[in-house]
C-alpha cells in the first residue's frame, strides 16, 4: 500500500503505485455489459470498460450520454440492471455464492465504497465542518484511524493540495477551486485504490481550473488509478492513459488519448471534439 | 489624466417640494382606540367581579406554584424532550427504504395528528379501564397454554398495577409527548429533506452508513430548518399543558387555579390569574425563541456569520498565496 503523502520525490514509481490488484490480472476496474435504466429510460446500454491499476482513464461524451450514471454505478450509488462491475477483482454490490448472485447489505456496500474515492462536480463539502473536519470525518467515524493520527494525516493531505493554511476555514469561505481541492483531500483520506472524478472542474471559474487539474496530475504521477469524466481535452492528452468516448449510453470509441483526439475514427467523436476543442 | 465624470459636472437637482399625502383615517382610528382603551381600563378598575385583591392573594399560593413548576414547566420540558426524540425516530422511519417502517410511521403521524389533543388526553386519562395491571412477558400466554392443553399458563415476568404507573402525570405526559412526536416528525422530515442531496451522496461515497450520515452530516444541517418551528411547538406545548385538566392531572397550574375558583365561587378572578400566568410564561419563551431564530433562522444567522467572517480574515492574513501548488512535486 502506498502512502499518499508528500515528500517522496525520489521514491521509485513502483513503490508509489496505489494498490496492486489482488487477482493478478492487473485490472483495477472491469465493467462488462453494464445496463442501467431509470424507469423506461435506458441510460446505459451495455458498457464495457477495463482500467488497469495505475492508469488514468478519461471519459468524454456529450451531456446526457450517461457518464455520471456510469461513474455512480462503479461505487454502487446506482444499482445496475444487467452486467457486472468489478473493482480490484471484487464484484460491486453483489456476492457470488453457489452460482447465484446475492445482493449485499447496506453495511457491506458501504465497506466497498471506502476503497473508492469520488469527487463531484459541485464539491459537496460538508458546510458545517471546517476544512480539517471535512477530511478527518470519515476516517475517524469509520474507525480507520485514531483522531490524532487522522488529523495529522489530514493536515499533510491538505498541505499536499496546497491548502495547508486553510485548516480552520469553512467551505463557504473558500473559492471553488479551493473547495474542490479539499474534496480531493477528503476522498484521499480514506486511502482509496481508485478515484472517480465527475467533471471536477466544470463548476469552476476558468482561472481556477488549473489548480485542480494540477492536483489531479500530481495524483496520477503518484500512481493513483483514476477515472475522470472531463471536458478538459488538454488534461486527457497530457495525463490520460486511455480515452473513452461515450454517446447515447454506449462506448463509441476508446484508445490512446493522443490518437483519438488527433485522429477520431467515428463521426460522433469527431463532431464532439470539434465542439469542445 | 482622468476624464471628468459627467455627473460631478452637472448641477444637483432642486429638492422636490410636494405636499405629503394626509392620513385622516389614522387619526380617527387613534381616537376610536383611545376611547376603547379607556372603557377597558374603566371596566378593569370598577367591575367588582375582577376581585383583584382576592386574585393577587391566591395566585401565588404554594399549591399553585407547585402546579406551575411540575404540571406546566416540568411537563412542557419532558413532553418536548420525548416528543422531539421520538419525532426524529418517526421522521427517519418515514424516510426509510423499508416500506414497513414507512407505513408504521405514516400510520403513527396520521393517528396522532387526526385526534384532537384534548380528546387524546381524556382517553389516556382513562386508559386504566382497559387493564388493571400492566405486565410484561410472553404475549398470548393463556391462549397458547389452551392450545397445548395447559390451563391458566402464566408466562408473565413482572407487572405493575396500572394505577401505580399510569398516574395522572404519566398519562398526561404520554398523551402530550406522543402527540407532539407526530408533529415533530413532520418538522424533522421537512428539515431532512431541505438538505442538499449531494451531501448524502458525498457521505455515502466515503463509505458512511445511513445512520452515520444522518447523524453526522444531514441532521446537523437540518437543524437550521428544524429549530425555529420547534420553538413554536414548545410555546404551543406550554399552553396545551392546561388541557391536562381533562386527564386529570392535579399538580398543574390550570387545575389548581380552577379548583380554587370553584371552591371559593370566585371563578372569574382565577381564570384571569391563569391568563396572566400563561402570558408571563409564554413571554419568556418568546424572548428565548427570538434569540434562537436570530441564530438559526437564515444562513448561519448574523452571529454565526460574524464569527465565520472573523475566522476567514484570520485565515486570509495568516497565509499568503496558495494557488494550485502541489506538494514538492
Ligand atoms: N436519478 C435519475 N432518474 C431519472 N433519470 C436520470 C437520473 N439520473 C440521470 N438520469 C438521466 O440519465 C441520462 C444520463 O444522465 P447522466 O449520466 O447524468 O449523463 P452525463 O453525466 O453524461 O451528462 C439523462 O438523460 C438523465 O436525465
Ligand atoms: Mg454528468
Amino acid at each position: 500500500m502506498s502512502e499518499l503523502i508528500p515528500g517522496q520525490p525520489g521514491a521509485p514509481a513502483a513503490e508509489s503505485r496505489a494498490g496492486a490488484p489482488a487477482d493478478g490480472s492487473g485490472l483495477m476496474v472491469r465493467a462488462e455489459q453494464v445496463h442501467k435504466s431509470f424507469g423506461s429510460l435506458e441510460v446505459l446500454k451495455g458498457i464495457d470498460l477495463e482500467v488497469r491499476a495505475g492508469e488514468v482513464c478519461c471519459l468524454l461524451g456529450p451531456s446526457g450520454s450517461g457518464k455520471s450514471t456510469f461513474l455512480r454505478c462503479i461505487n454502487h450509488l446506482e444499482k445496475i440492471n444487467a452486467g457486472s462491475i468489478r473493482v480490484d477483482g471484487d464484484l460491486i454490490g453483489y456476492r457470488e455464492r453457489g452460482g447465484r448472485l446475492h445482493e449485499m447489505r447496506e453495511k457491506e456496500v458501504a465497506a466497498q465504497r471506502r476503497a473508492i474515492g469520488m469527487v463531484f462536480q459541485r464539491f459537496n463539502l460538508f458546510p458545517h465542518m471546517t476544512v480539517l473536519g471535512n477530511v478527518v470525518e470519515a476516517p475517524v467515524l469509520l474507525g480507520r484511524e485514531k483522531k490524532a493520527a487522522a488529523r495529522e494525516r489530514a493536515a499533510q493531505l491538505l498541505e499536499r493540495v496546497g491548502l495547508g493554511d486553510k485548516l480552520g476555514a469553512y467551505p463557504g469561505q473558500l473559492s471553488g477551486g479551493q473547495q474542490q481541492r479539499v474534496a480531493i483531500a477528503r476522498a484521499l483520506a480514506m486511502r482509496p485504490k481508485l478515484m472517480l472524478f465527475d467533471e471536477p472542474t466544470s463548476a469552476l471559474d476558468p482561472e481556477l481550473v488549473g489548480e485542480v487539474l494540477d492536483v489531479m496530475k500530481d495524483l496520477a504521477r503518484d500512481g493513483m488509478t483514476m477515472i475522470v469524466v472531463t471536458h478538459e481535452i488538454g488534461f486527457a492528452r497530457e495525463v490520460g492513459d486511455t480515452l473513452v468516448f461515450m454517446d447515447g449510453g454506449v462506448v463509441v470509441e476508446a484508445g490512446d488519448p493522443r490518437e483519438v483526439i488527433a485522429n477520431p475514427q467515428h463521426e460522433r467523436t469527431r463532431a464532439f471534439l470539434a465542439k469542445v476543442l | 489624466m482622468e476624464s471628468h465624470d459627467t455627473s460631478t459636472v452637472r448641477a444637483r437637482p432642486e429638492p422636490l417640494r410636494a405636499v405629503p399625502v394626509r392620513h385622516p383615517g389614522r387619526w380617527v382610528a387613534v381616537a376610536v382606540l383611545a376611547v376603547l382603551v379607556a372603557m377597558f381600563v374603566h371596566l378593569l378598575v370598577t367591575n367588582a367581579a375582577f376581585n383583584w385583591s382576592f386574585m393577587a392573594d391566591k395566585m401565588f399560593r404554594p399549591p399553585i406554584i407547585e402546579g406551575l413548576l411540575r404540571g406546566t414547566v416540568l411537563m412542557t420540558v419532558s413532553a418536548m424532550l420525548i416528543g422531539v426524540t421520538l419525532g426524529v425516530v418517526v421522521a427517519v422511519m418515514r424516510l426509510s427504504d423499508n416500506p414497513i417502517l414507512r407505513g408504521v410511521a405514516w400510520l403513527y403521524t396520521w393517528f396522532f395528528r387526526a385526534v384532537p389533543r384534548l380528546v387524546l388526553l381524556a382517553v389516556f386519562g382513562n386508559i386504566g379501564i382497559l387493564w388493571s395491571r400492566i405486565e410484561f412477558g410472553v404475549p398470548f400466554d393463556t391462549q397458547l397454554g389452551q392450545l397445548f392443553g395447559i390451563d391458566n399458563l402464566n408466562l408473565r415476568l413482572f407487572g405493575f398495577s396500572s394505577r401505580d404507573i399510569l398516574t395522572g402525570f404519566m398519562a398526561g405526559l404520554l398523551g402530550l409527548a406522543l402527540s407532539e412526536a407526530a408533529y415533530m416528525a413532520e418538522i424533522v422530515r421537512a428539515g431532512i429533506q431541505s438538505v442538499d442531496e449531494g451531501q448524502t451522496e458525498a457521505a455515502q461515497a466515503l463509505g458512511m452508513s445511513r445512520g452515520q450520515l444522518l447523524r453526522r452530516v444531514v441532521l446537523p444541517q437540518a437543524m437550521r430548518v428544524i429549530i425555529p418551528p420547534t420553538g413554536n411547538e414548545t410555546i404551543a406545548m406550554l399552553k396545551d399543558t392546561s388541557l391536562l385538566l381533562y386527564v386529570p392531572v392535579s399538580v398543574e397550574l390550570f387545575f389548581q387555579l380552577d379548583a380554587v375558583g370553584k371552591r371559593t365561587f370566585q371563578i372569574f378572578p382565577m381564570y384571569v390569574a391563569a391568563c396572566l400566568w400563561y402570558l408571563f410564561l409564554t413571554s419568556i419563551l418568546l424572548v428565548g425563541q427570538y434569540f434562537l431564530e436570530r441564530h438559526f433562522g437564515k444562513g448561519y444567522g448574523p452571529a454565526g456569520r460574524a464569527r465565520l467572517r472573523l475566522r476567514g480574515m484570520a485565515a486570509e492574513t495568516g497565509g499568503g498565496g496558495n494557488s494550485g501548488t502541489v506538494g514538492p512535486a
